[in-house]
């Protein structure tokens, strides 16, 4: 396979996760996160930071996917005191402070970031392993939401106040929705850092989590196969059309604009009233 | 001396933050809206200004003119995209602001281009004076009185007008206000127009400030705005307007203590999410 399609099919299959991964905070459990890139970050930052000393890949992938799932932890937390639009806006702070904080760190390269990261296999290995990633996220998602714990996100989602009624344990469920997902985005961090070999502070600033979310809501807030689509769909436009490169940004915006007027459901939704009809 | 300079500069900071939040919390009075695009608005009414300016118009009418333009454009978002989102979960017309806010940068990059705008001639940034040993030249003193006068203006607007009756009643109780006569989307059309001259004003003001209007001049502010209307407990106007000089003088001394460890953009949200833990509805929300 062609260098450069090989290495497109590893950012679509990085941006597949990503999407999945916070389609499971935002689209199941129903709390809004603008800073999904902080936690894509936790996870590239250190994974490289060990990388680069020596410490085996396997190590510092699972080492990246922990350190994200701790923050997503923590600021699980902060959903247990925050909720909707304090929550959205926390979450859009924890990205700004991650940046904010990774750019004056000597340690962490500041804003020149981490270079010379060793790349642990050919590219075809690291594909695989990101479609890997890709098929234990969405397959996550699928039991998830086959499970108790899937229907306990659902009423969550649409009454919070009404499942804490009738005895659900809100905070667990919200923690776990949190942890799991933002792991999952760490992990994708460490696969875009050793395939990258090079890291900067904004490469997960807030517009890359405003991509990533407007991902999932192209392709359908809460639906595995529509949100899939949605990154595959965001990631290969401006590739396939090279001009649309350029306006890349203009793109993303209007079909959020766009798909929050015409079809809040997304694409999934669109297709499912084309159905019902 | 020193701080009392770092004090007046974030004071003067904190007053535009003041215009901004002040539209934006406004807003989320009235609707619930958290307007991220609130900040296109902002470069806007720079661009308007300094394209009106470099046309040769003098700074007053060229600011009046992205006023106008302000007041304009501020309605015309709320009809095109938030009015058919109103019964909509909150996300939904979260995500259309951000998507509106992304996609006017771009276009704003695209037309006038990336690298931004200065003032052909911008006397204010030239003329100063030493006030009791601090420097400050004509736009800081522009900013700030600006920002007394406009929040001034907004006060008595609210206090002594019917319009302003009218605000606060379909603020307390919609269903109740148009019992009495009150048509709620003349007043949200109205509130639009208000933040977004104010947004178009704070704009050419910062636009002359640096002397520079470039695309993503809004970017930065959008967030820290919603941070300080959060801050100020969402939609309560003389909470929004402390928090706002608290979080510029807080950045201006941060900028100087905290520079090591911190950019100066993210302090905003730290302020933010150490006060949130704490007490969750804001510094000056209503509990519960």
């Amino acid at each position: 396979m062609d260098a450069y399609i090989l290495s497109l099919t590893i950012f679509v299959a990085i941006n597949v996760a990503l999407a999945l991964s916070l389609n499971l905070i935002s689209g199941f459990c129903g709390q809004i996160s603008l800073g999904h890139a902080a936690f894509y970050g936790t996870g590239a930052y250190v994974s490289a930071i060990l990388s680069v000393s020596g410490v085996p890949f396997a190590v510092s992938f699972v080492a990246g996917g922990i350190a994200a799932g701790i923050l997503g932890f923590l600021v699980g937390l902060a959903s247990l005191r925050v909720r909707e639009d304090f929550l959205a806006i926390t979450t859009m702070g924890v990205n700004f402070l991650f940046v904010g904080f990774v750019r004056k760190q000597g340690w962490l390269g500041g804003e020149i970031g981490i270079t010379a990261i060793p790349k642990p296999m050919s590219d075809a290995g690291m594909a695989t392993l990101a479609w890997i990633l890709v098929a234990a996220t969405a397959f996550l998602l699928v039991a998830i939401r086959r499970s108790w714990l899937g229907t306990g996100f659902t009423m969550i989602a649409q009454d919070e106040q009404a499942a804490t009624s009738l005895g659900l344990n809100v905070g667990r469920f919200k923690l776990a929705a949190f942890v799991m997902g933002t792991a999952a985005a760490g992990m994708a961090g460490v696969i875009y850092a050793h395939v990258a070999q090079l890291i900067v502070p904004d490469a997960f600033g807030f517009v890359v989590s405003i991509s990533i979310l407007a991902m999932v809501v192209v392709g359908g807030i809460g639906s595995i196969f529509g949100v899939i689509l949605g990154a595959v769909l965001l990631t290969l436009l401006p590739e396939l059309a090279r001009f649309a490169n350029d306006y890349k940004l203009l793109i993303f915006g209007a079909l959020m604009v766009a798909v929050m007027l015409i079809s809040p459901g997304g694409l999934a939704g669109a297709f499912q009233r084309l159905r019902a009809r | 001396m020193f701080h009392l300079e770092l004090l007046t500069v974030g004071l003067i900071q904190g007053a535009m933050y003041a215009m901004m939040a002040l539209g934006l919390t406004l807003i989320y009075g009235l609707l619930r809206i958290l307007h991220i695009a609130h900040a296109a608005l902002f470069t806007l009414g720079a661009y308007a200004g300094v394209l009106a300016a470099n046309a040769g118009l003098g700074l007053l009418p060229a600011a009046i003119v992205a006023v106008a333009i302000g007041g304009i454009a501020g309605p015309l978002v709320y009809v095109a995209i938030y009015r058919p989102l109103l019964d909509k979960p909150p996300y939904v017309a979260l995500i259309a602001s951000i998507g509106l806010l992304i996609a006017l940068e771009d276009g704003f990059r695209l037309v006038f281009g990336p690298y931004g705008l200065s003032f052909d001639n911008n006397p204010w940034f030239i003329t100063g004076w030493m006030i009791g040993g601090i420097y400050l030249n004509a736009v800081q003193a522009a900013i700030a009185v600006t920002a007394i006068l406009s929040i001034a203006a907004f006060t008595w607007f609210a206090r002594r007008t019917r319009a302003g009756v009218a605000w606060r009643a379909t603020v307390t109780d919609p269903a109740m206000a148009r019992t009495f006569g009150v048509e709620p989307d003349r007043v949200r059309i109205m509130s639009f127009a208000i933040a977004s001259m104010l947004a178009a004003v704070a704009g050419v003001l910062i636009g002359l400030l640096n002397n520079l209007v470039e695309p993503t001049m809004g970017s930065i502010i959008a967030y820290k705005g919603l941070a300080i209307i959060v801050l100020g407990g969402l939609g309560n106007v003389p909470g929004t307007l402390v928090a706002a000089l608290l979080l510029g003088v807080a950045e201006s001394f941060g900028q100087t203590y905290l520079d090591q460890v911190l950019d100066r953009d993210a302090i905003a949200f730290l302020v933010l999410i150490v006060v949130l833990m704490v007490r969750p509805q804001g510094l000056f929300g209503k509990a519960g």
